[in-house]
């Protein structure tokens, strides 16, 4: 596959932050999920669980609840007491509402999607209208005191059950009254201790789920107010639960990382005798599972650990393939890692900030496998922060290393660098053009003097750099027939001729940069495009779609090349298919044209054009099998993809330069130290 | 008595017993386990074995309790047989021939003449199907069952790897990493396999299966130590099943409680797990049970569960998981090193026992009598660690010193100790006297005290040979330190060696003033009073395996037998060989009480014995075949009365009997009566009575009696109280002799109202037959066993006659009313 001097980056020190809540889309075509520092996320389950689009954070605006209500709208709630709406369009916040009530804890739609109760620190529970445009306060149900914690609809939208501290309750819709109250008690030889009802869900039967924080996983009659059975599942507690939608499957995650599933199971065959039973643990988290989730396939859990996983349950899966696979995802699907080649600089992206590293460099050579001792250490150049509460959208620096920009969700900020010696001066560009903002992608040219934004609606404005340090608005290219959806990927062309740019609609455009005009579209593919390219000499477009598929498609051409015909009519590797993570980025050898680099968070690539493609019986990750073969053997063995997964995992890999490769990885444990320790568990002992 | 044309050989215990789980009769009052070839019944309150069913000829598989007679029991055996019995009279009532092996067997209450049986496939080796077996109804004992219809192919042939669900509805069964299921109405056959693959913590193959008694539940135990519960395996795809771990070892078996809320496991830490309503989090244990669980069974009522454990103790655990009791025969060690010794105070055999234990163990009750901590370590349950052992032990002649010796072995180093103990006759126990650390550089070989019947203590010495190239001689000294709590220790006070060889062998003379220690090719007599070397023998080439001095008459002879297959017999006189014979003995063991001796020896992979005199060099007795497998030790334990024997050839038993040791641990011995005379003192009537189940009804009602009949004494009704009475014998008879050996109903009938007469020394005495006076002589005997008996006889309200010295009042007019009642014709009786 080559040989490469490695700058291997471990000192990218990024921290994902944790699962806060999850939501299943009715109809299970997409998972919203919020993490704790306030971020939104969409995974598209159709397109191989990719996650599709990103809302950054804010510093004031927690997301306890998420909701999709009729419409597909995307709701959010949270402890600043504000109901949102995400523009799932735009990639923002559409508007927000005051609850009125104090912090607001939890959140739930009925099941038409019409009507959305919270629950709020005060004790109140209040009912919003969905209405076009926004939501219109309908009524407060009867308000006891203590926090409501969590609750859950009756699927006939007749009742509301609600835990609190101690107790659980249950409205009626129509009268607003409590018509239920059912203590939750935990008592140890006469001493009350505190039961706080993390999680609760109110089943079509009139039983109401419960989890607790003492471990329990409670059944009740709501109507008689009785415990119908009760599971102790863990000796923590029971953060949060979810059931199926045929309701015949519930699953609960703990403060220890272990997920569980409940089943509804005949007692005895044919008979209708069905009780609850406690099936199948699963231990993928090592810190507390806040938020569950059960779509139609799978079981899906995101704890604090920033994990999401998705374990589909095997019994529902009609074949094996893809959908079949354990996912897990601590990463972002994009990039957050940029890399100016010439002058060797790593521009890193955090969540409020960005940092500047120079890559240290070595002079010795050594043989595969040695590790270089360095004459220059890695050097942080500049630490870059956002000011105000709002997160980072994106950011980039220049090939040439003088520029770096980013944007938040109302500004747009670009700076201009200078080197004298070993000290760095920075500089902001004052008087920026006026653009459609935020901005979700951006991209310098390779000879840095202009400037990408991908924009709202399939627009990129190009800005030219002025030196000494100012810009200008040169062109806004728009997508000929229009779109409503954000670009999300762009692609340049090294000579500056092409740019691709892909919304979110998985379009693909291609503009001429000469006539600023729009040259083509990609023919459209269903799978979301997670990764593509333009060749430096041949000027094909390489794409990666999330479904792990490739294209080539040669824009001169307007066509997918023969090479990209072959790969269909072949298909690809059964395992490369399997893969449960996209490709992230895609870079070209300039010496070796045929070879195009790509790598996803577990894996690095080497496609080779120029050797035939595995077929499905022949071993995908052969290289250490290779290794062993003599000369002659090995040629037969030889294949396209030519894998290396000694960096895991993986962030980010470029080519410097022809031999000289960077990757960034975050090894995991790293992270892991630095989140609040997991409860301690002893394993043996009882 | 006269004496059979042979001496038999016959296994009295020991081997590996339980080939099967235990079976607790319906009251809950018996257990019946496969022991050997026997299936032994225990009484649960007593320990004792009641009854000793023989009549297999190989070993007994699966016993399973007749669900349509509760007094029933079908057993079956290696040896292609089914047989039925009543448990309760001992007898065998039918034997059905399969023909091939039966590894287990399982019996359903659903399918009324038929039995499940696991059987090899034939013409395919380690392939077993389970079969169902029609029991063909019949005239006659035995009986052919050739009708088989197979049920499930290809499963394991361990009996704790099929199981039946409720109401016999489906079968399951687990092979390695497969679950079958087969449902009997449906027809159908699903699979489910677990991944093959290794995980780190061990793989996950099946080792046993249980089904719910109530819901469609199969708990799973796996060599990884998880229990798997099954649920929804009705369907091939939606199955589904949770997991239970607490083990770390193998789950060896399972058992669900009768209403299956309770779920019981056991494996190799010894410990019992009992898991409330399927939780991970609900569990209880019982700990330090003393060796690997087997078995588990619930008894059908769920107040008891009974544990076999590998070592073939039984363990009996009431309901609220509290040890009730054990059963406990010769219990099966690790490794016997110790040998068989006779403990000179009990006669009982001493060898090692459970880890680190020594075990004491009555040959005539066949029950442990107890159990020493001699290592007094904690005996931790993991594979491949090194435990401290028991390596050799040696009484005083009067039993009141015990000396033992334990060794650990690492790499390099070996840790060595030996300890005295004394006889505490307070305690009724031994107590720990001297320890002594490292008393010899390398591997003690032979241990053995100066036998002296004289009491004085300063003449006891301990003698010990090491690989080390010495013998050392222990002897006791006052001990000088005050503050000890003893007034003696054991010190060393001679070390003799010999041209740098290893000792291998030691042993005193009877009278005590020599000792013989061998040392590789050469064995040397020394003085044991000034410690001289007195002079040397040798049969090259080989080195010494026994020595050992000859008794009584023969007290002149020294015996040794080489590794070459010799046995040397030199006279201590004349200092000269006076016979050799080409024999490779492996065992030599003298007989304390006579002059014999007996030699053992391995040739041609078979065991035979010789019994000789020293002083003559044709051996007294000579029995070849003694078993395939190879003896490891002997012993002469010596018989409470000599017992009479009838030719001169078995003279030498007279007065002690020969026990052996086999590698599988069988205790075996030669007898010279029958397999049914050894055999009777064992069986025991047993009250019929007994086995019905006390229920609280019939609790309340016998209150509701005894009440009654004090009302009845305070009225001044005459009534004979007979609560702790002796019954009439003729009572008895009728209603404890088998109902099939019975005569008819006429002929019994005026002997049972006549036992309900009181008997007059002078006149009524004529009238009572002469059988039945031989009756009530038997019954005196074992009276006080069956007092409680009596209680259920209330119910008829005549008098009942009493024996023995109660004086018994009752008017003239009613005698004479009872006598008129006598002679009545009962002859209408016989009609029904």
């Amino acid at each position: 596959m080559g040989e490469f001097e490695v700058h291997r980056v471990r000192f990218f020190g990024l921290v994902p932050a944790g699962v806060r809540c999850l939501a299943c889309q009715p109809g299970g075509a997409r998972l919203a999920v919020a993490r704790t520092n306030g971020a939104v996320e969409v995974y598209n389950f159709a397109a191989n669980y990719f996650q599709e689009k990103v809302i950054p954070g804010h510093e004031t605006r927690s997301v306890e609840a998420l909701c999709w209500t009729a419409g597909n709208r995307l709701f959010g709630a949270g402890l600043s007491g504000d109901i949102t709406e995400y523009d799932l369009a735009q990639l923002c916040v559409a508007r927000s509402v005051d609850g009125c009530g104090g912090p607001i804890w939890s959140m739930a739609v009925n099941s038409s999607g019409t009507q959305l109760a919270i629950g709020c620190e005060d004790g109140s529970v209040k009912l919003f209208q969905v209405v076009p445009g926004g939501i219109q306060f309908e009524r407060n149900l009867d308000r006891r005191k203590g926090r409501i914690l969590c609750l859950s609809w009756h699927p006939s939208d007749s009742h509301i059950a609600a835990g609190s501290i101690d107790i659980l309750r249950v409205f009626d819709v129509s009268s607003g009254q409590t018509v239920q109250r059912i203590m939750v008690n935990y008592h140890v030889q006469k001493v009350k201790r505190e039961c706080i009802v993390w999680s609760i869900a109110f089943l079509s039967s009139g039983t109401v789920v419960t989890s607790d924080s003492f471990g329990r996983v409670q059944f009740w009659d709501w109507e008689q107010g009785t415990l119908l059975e009760s599971h102790t599942v863990s000796t923590s507690a029971v953060l949060s639960l979810a059931v199926s939608e045929k309701e015949d499957s519930i699953i609960v995650g703990t403060s220890t990382g272990a997920t569980y599933q409940f089943q509804l199971l005949p007692v005895k065959i044919g008979s209708l005798e069905k009780r609850w039973v406690r099936t199948k643990p699963f231990q993928h988290h090592t810190h507390d599972v806040r938020a569950v989730a059960h779509s139609s396939t799978a079981l899906i859990s995101g704890g604090l650990d920033a994990q999401l996983v998705i374990r589909p349950l095997m019994e529902k899966v009609q074949k094996k393939g893809y959908d079949a696979v354990l996912r897990k995802f601590t990463f972002p699907h994009r990039r957050l890692v940029s890399c100016a080649r010439k002058a060797r600089l790593l521009l890193f992206q955090f969540s409020q900030h960005l940092e500047l590293w120079r890559l240290g460099s070595t002079e010795e050579t050594g043989k595969d496998g040695e590790v270089l001792p360095l004459c220059r250490m890695p050097e942080h150049l500049v630490q870059l922060k956002s000011k105000g509460p709002e997160h980072i959208y994106c950011s980039c620096v220049s090939p040439c290393g003088s520029w770096i920009t980013y944007s938040t969700a109302s500004r747009f900020h670009l700076y201009r660098l200078r080197y004298e010696g070993n000290s760095v001066s920075i500089k902001k560009v004052p008087k920026m053009p006026k653009l459609l903002l935020p901005a979700y992608q951006l991209q310098f040219s390779s000879d840095s003097s202009s400037l990408f934004v991908a924009s709202a609606q399939g627009s990129v404005h190009v800005l030219q750099l002025l030196e000494p340090g100012g810009c200008k608005l040169l062109h806004t290219l728009r997508p000929p027939s229009g779109s409503s959806e954000a670009v999300y990927l762009l692609a340049l062309s090294t000579d500056g001729h092409w740019l691709a740019a892909v919304s979110g609609d998985w379009v693909i455009h291609v503009y001429n940069l000469k006539c600023f005009k729009h040259h083509c579209t990609v023919p459209t593919y269903n799978c979301a495009v997670t990764a593509l390219a333009i060749h430096p000499v041949t000027n094909n477009l390489v794409i990666a779609y999330s479904d792990q598929q490739l294209f080539e498609f040669s824009i001169p051409e307007k066509q997918y090349t023969a090479w990209s015909r072959t790969v269909q009519k072949c298909g690809l590797h059964k395992v490369w298919l399997e893969r449960d993570s996209p490709i992230t980025h895609i870079t070209f050898n300039p010496k070796n044209p045929s070879h195009i680099l790509l790598h996803d968070t577990y894996m690095f690539c080497v496609l080779d054009k120029s050797l035939p493609l595995p077929d499905n019986s022949a071993l995908l990750m052969n290289q250490s099998t290779l290794k062993q073969l003599p000369e002659t053997a090995r040629q037969r063995q030889l294949h396209a993809f030519k894998i290396c997964k000694k960096f895991q995992p993986l962030l980010f890999a470029d080519l410097l330069d022809e031999n000289c490769l960077v990757v960034v990885e975050r090894p995991v444990m790293d992270f892991k130290t630095q989140l609040p320790l997991p409860i301690q568990k002893k394993k043996f002992g009882t | 008595m006269v004496a059979p044309a042979a001496l038999r050989v016959v296994r009295c215990g020991g081997g590996t017993l339980h080939g099967a789980r235990a079976v607790f009769s319906a009251d809950s009052k018996y257990l019946l386990c496969a022991s050997g070839d026997f299936v032994k019944m225990y009484s649960v309150t007593t320990e004792e074995t009641l009854r000793l069913m023989g009549g297999h000829a190989d070993l007994v598989t699966g016993i399973q309790l007749n669900p349509h007679n509760h007094m029933q029991l079908y057993s079956s055996s290696l040896d292609g047989t089914i047989k039925l019995w009543d448990f309760m009279d001992g007898i065998p009532i039918k034997t059905f021939t399969v023909g091939s092996k039966l590894l287990a067997l399982y019996k359903l209450a659903s399918c009324e003449d038929s039995v499940f049986v696991i059987i090899p496939k034939s013409g395919e080796r380690d392939t077993f199907q389970l079969v169902s077996v029609k029991l063909t109804k019949g005239a006659g004992q035995d009986l052919e069952a050739k009708e088989l219809s197979v049920v499930l192919t290809g499963v394991d042939a361990s009996p704790k790897c099929t199981a039946f669900g409720r109401e016999g509805e489906y079968v399951a069964s687990v092979k390695e990493v497969n679950l079958q299921v087969y449902f009997f109405k449906q027809k159908q056959l699903n699979r489910f396999s677990l991944s093959t693959k290794k995980t780190k913590n061990g793989n996950n193959h099946f080792s046993c299966v249980a089904c719910h008694p109530k819901e469609d539940c199969i708990a799973t135990g796996h060599a990884d130590g998880k229990i798997r519960l099954w649920r929804n395996f009705c369907h091939k795809k939606e199955y589904t099943f949770s997991t239970l771990h607490w083990h770390h070892d193998i789950v060896m078996d399972l058992a669900f409680s009768m209403e299956g809320t309770n779920l019981l496991s056991g494996g190799v830490e010894s410990v019992l797990v009992l898991w409330h309503n399927e939780s991970d989090c609900q569990k209880d244990f019982l700990p330090r049970l003393g060796s690997p669980i087997e078995y588990i069974t619930m008894s059908p009522d769920g107040s008891l569960c009974c544990t076999l454990h590998k070592d073939n103790r039984i363990t009996i655990i009431n309901s609220n998981l509290r040890f009730s009791r054990s059963i406990q025969g010769l219990i099966k060690s690790v490794d016997v090193k110790t040998g068989l010794v006779v403990d000179p105070r009990t006669k009982a055999l001493v060898l090692n026992g459970e880890p680190g234990h020594l075990q004491f163990y009555c040959l005539q009750t066949d029950q442990q009598l107890f159990s020493l901590d001699i290592v007094q370590q904690q005996y931790i349950h993991q594979a491949g660690l090194n435990q401290t052992d028991l390596v050799k032990v040696a009484f005083s002649a009067e039993g009141k010193w015990l000396a033992t010796v334990e060794e650990r072995e690492e790499e390099t180093n070996l840790e060595l100790q030996l300890k005295l103990w004394f006889y505490d006759e307070e305690t009724q126990s031994f107590k720990l006297n001297t320890r002594i650390n490292m008393p010899h550089e390398d591997h003690i070989t032979g241990m053995c005290f100066r036998d002296m019947d004289e009491l004085e203590d300063d003449s006891l010495i301990l003698v010990t040979a090491g690989r080390d190239c010495v013998f050392k001689v222990w002897v006791m000294v006052e001990d000088t330190d005050p503050e000890a709590q003893q007034s003696v220790s054991w010190s060393c006070d001679f070390v003799g060696s010999y041209h740098n060889y290893q000792a291998t062998n030691c042993c005193f003379s009877e009278d005590g003033s020599l000792l013989a220690v061998s040392f590789e090719e050469t064995v040397t007599v020394w003085d044991s009073v000034t410690w001289d070397l007195k002079c040397t023998f040798c049969h090259p080439p080989g080195k010494i395996r026994n020595i050992c001095f000859g008794k009584q008459t023969c007290s002149k002879y020294l015996i040794g037998a080489t590794d070459f297959g010799f046995l040397c017999c030199w006279n201590l006189l004349s200092c000269a060989l006076e016979w050799s014979a080409h024999l490779n003995v492996l065992i030599l063991q003298p007989d304390p009480l006579s002059e014999y001796i007996a030699a053992l020896s391995w040739l041609s992979k078979e065991s035979s014995l010789f019994v000789f005199k020293p002083n003559e060099p044709q051996p007294v007795y000579i029995q070849r075949n003694l078993g395939k497998e190879k003896i490891q030790f002997a012993a002469f334990v010596p018989r409470d009365e000599p017992e009479p024997v009838g030719s001169e050839k078995y003279l030498w038993l007279r007065r002690s009997q020969l026990f052996f040791l086999t590698d599988a641990q069988e205790l075996m011995t030669l007898s010279m009566k029958s397999l049914e005379e050894r055999l009777t003192p064992a069986s025991k009537q047993l009250a019929v009575e007994e086995s019905l189940p006390v229920t609280p009804f019939s609790l309340l009602l016998g209150k509701h009696r005894r009440q009654q009949s004090q009302e009845d004494r305070d009225l001044g009704k005459l009534i004979v109280h007979n609560k702790h009475e002796q019954e009439s014998p003729a009572v008895k008879e009728l209603l404890h002799t088998p109902a099939h050996v019975l005569p008819s109903a006429s002929f019994l009938c005026p002997i049972f109202i006549n036992s309900l007469l009181i008997s007059k020394e002078n006149k009524s005495a004529e009238e009572v037959t002469d059988e039945v006076e031989m009756e009530s002589e038997k019954t005196e005997n074992d009276s006080d066993e069956e007092r409680d008996v009596t209680e259920m006889e209330q119910e008829d309200p005549s008098p009942v006659e009493l024996l023995g010295e109660m004086p018994c009042k009752l008017s003239k007019s009613q005698e004479k009313e009872l006598r008129k009642l006598r002679k009545m014709d009962y002859s209408w009786i016989s009609v029904f």
